[in-house]
């Protein structure tokens, strides 16, 4: 059997695992929203940890960032530390444990139902849940995008990058379709665990070969020493700051991620998810990102276009193993879209569909809907991604950027008891009119001395929150204790 | 029971976390040790504080900045907030 063969195998084998973990799961479905959407609330601690790790970790995990340490250096493990580690911890504390007191009380499934209750206001609802899905429509597109490079690269080009592409989506739709929460929360458990053996297997048998960690290092500092410096030219304080915070921010208000706030099942879960996320963030990227740039002291030669990690894994290790690793990079992918497009329908079917257009709809026909919606839209992304219309990575930072503009109006809301609708309506148009023109017109800048549009963006949208918040007084039907007791008014 | 000292004083914890993530005063340096470059070590460290740290706060302080508490201060449309530091679903 060729090498061609034995990874298309490894790949396929899986796409069927996952697909028979969904079936398992769509047997204990019920047929409501609730359940398909939120599992009904039920998850444990290693399910919400894992399906919320898999569910950030792409591509960028096993590709994107370990080429960046092969060409940059590994600082990209701090960056990814202070974002992953300590920002989005803190955000799970502070946006994710208070949304689940809220939505545990009032039953709420989305972001933009829970603020479109608590401010009166059904035009705000649709306008999160519209901007939500602005943004994550870009970011499905890159996961397809990556899949059909990944397979197109992988068989030498004899799968067309429509027909990896096409292949992916078809497989994502009949899961999420059949699956829904709980199939999907399965799935990226054992994908996580997946994931995190599977790198560490690779960084060890890597490092073995060549001799341990201090040969290794011992040879970039040989070959490219400017690596093992902190910071260049490139790494910049204010570059990893901005991205570090936008992307931290930015994940808090992820549909997927911030759609999981509310599925725990108890305070304990909380609890436990938040003490392990720093711990999973070095078990996972110090490794990943560290053989990119080993390989680079290795003096492995990367042709342009094609990815560090597989080629220094078929050098040092068997052929089935850097397929397995690839099936690995599929899998974060595939979990990430699969929740995406899950998460993107309850928006459309809830905030959009159920308020504006039929208010009456009954629970299985929503149930339903949901799933059409889920077909429409990953059919949608799949026919705008065949024009690749930018690089992976522009398009990932574009899509996080957009959502962590919602971050500050959100967090107002959630704690200051003065918040008032006019504010969020300023503080969330006014900031994404202003990333909007930065990056689609040459008028607005994208960069100021060094940080990102993005950045001057979230600022500008907590500014406006307050200042307009503080400036207008409370419209009749907006229920400030919906946010701050326990008690309804 | 969440004492004005210990609000501040675990917001403050955090933002260093925060701060020191990137370890500011390595810049530059490219001492390795064990294998690694020294600012790595220094991540790894400070991932294992905020673990431990994180750890603490749940067992000590959970619940800060997000249940109710008795504040005279509430805003001008507070509720009588008199309810029973709840909230937490259980």
């Amino acid at each position: 059997m060729t090498a061609i063969g034995i990874q298309l195998g490894i790949i396929v084998g899986y796409l069927f695992l996952a697909l028979a973990i969904g079936l398992l799961a769509y047997r204990v479905t019920e047929r409501t929203a609730e359940d398909f959407y939120l599992a009904s609330r039920s998850f444990g601690t290693i399910v919400l940890l894992f399906t919320t790790f898999a569910t950030l970790l792409s591509a960028f995990t096993f590709f994107g960032g370990p080429n960046l340490a092969y060409a940059q250096g590994p600082e990209w493990i701090l960056v990814m530390g202070l974002m992953d580690g300590i920002i989005f911890a803190i955000l799970w504390y502070v946006v994710g444990y208070k949304q689940w007191l809220i939505g545990n009380r009032h039953g709420y499934v989305t972001l933009g139902e829970m603020l479109g209750d608590r401010f009166g206001s059904v035009g705000l609802r649709g306008l999160v849940a519209g901007i939500s899905l602005f943004w994550l429509f870009p970011y499905v597109m890159l996961q397809q995008m990556g899949a059909g490079a990944a397979l197109s690269g992988l068989t030498a080009g004899a799968l067309p990058f429509w027909a990896g592409a096409a292949l992916v989506t078809v497989f994502m739709i009949i899961y999420v379709v059949l699956a829904g929460m709980r199939g999907i929360a399965w799935t990226d458990t054992v994908q996580g665990a997946f994931m995190l053996v599977i790198t560490w297997v690779a960084a060890l048998w890597v490092l073995d070969a060549v001799g341990g960690a201090g040969a290794a290092t011992a040879a970039v500092a040989e070959s490219n020493p400017e690596f093992l410096a902190l910071g260049s030219a490139f790494y910049t304080p204010e570059y990893m700051l901005s991205t570090a915070i936008s992307i931290g921010f930015g994940v808090a208000m992820f549909p997927q991620v911030n759609q999981r706030f509310f599925t725990a099942n108890s305070e304990t879960v909380f609890k436990r998810t938040f003490i392990l996320w720093p711990v999973l963030v070095v078990l996972l990227f110090v490794p990943a990102f560290l053989l990119g740039t080993w390989a680079a002291g290795l003096g492995i030669d990367v042709p342009a276009g094609e990815n560090v990690v597989p080629i220094l894994l078929n050098e040092y290790t068997p052929v089935w193993f850097a397929a397995l690793v690839i099936a690995g990079a599929m899998a974060a992918m595939m979990s990430s879209s699969d929740s995406m497009l899950l998460s993107g329908s309850s928006y459309f079917t809830r905030d959009v569909y159920r308020p504006f257009i039929d208010s009456d709809i009954s629970d299985r026909r929503e149930d339903l809907l949901g799933r059409v919606g889920v077909v429409v839209f990953a059919t949608a992304t799949f026919f705008a991604s065949l024009s690749q219309p930018g690089t992976l990575i522009e398009i990932g930072d574009l899509a996080f950027s957009g959502f962590a503009q919602l971050a500050f109006p959100v967090l107002v809301a959630l704690y200051w008891r003065r918040t008032t609708l006019s504010g969020m309506y300023a503080g969330i148009g006014g900031s994404q009119l202003f990333y909007l023109l930065s990056v689609f017109t040459p008028f607005v800048p994208a960069t100021y001395f060094g940080w990102n549009a993005s950045i001057v963006g979230m600022l500008l949208g907590l500014f406006l929150t307050v200042a307009v918040s503080a400036a207008t007084t409370a419209a009749a039907d907006e229920r400030q204790s919906r946010f701050f007791s326990g008690v309804d008014r | 029971m969440a004492t004005r000292l210990r609000r501040i004083g675990w917001a403050l914890a955090f933002l260093s976390l925060a701060a020191l993530g990137i370890p500011w005063f390595l810049w530059g340096v490219d001492t390795v040790l064990l294998g690694l470059p020294v600012w790595i070590w220094w991540h790894i460290g400070v991932m294992t504080t905020a673990t431990l740290a994180f750890w603490l706060f749940t067992r000590e302080d959970w619940g800060i900045w997000i249940e109710p508490r008795e504040d005279p201060r509430l805003g001008p449309e507070g509720d009588s907030s008199g309810d029973d530091r709840g909230g937490d679903g259980l």
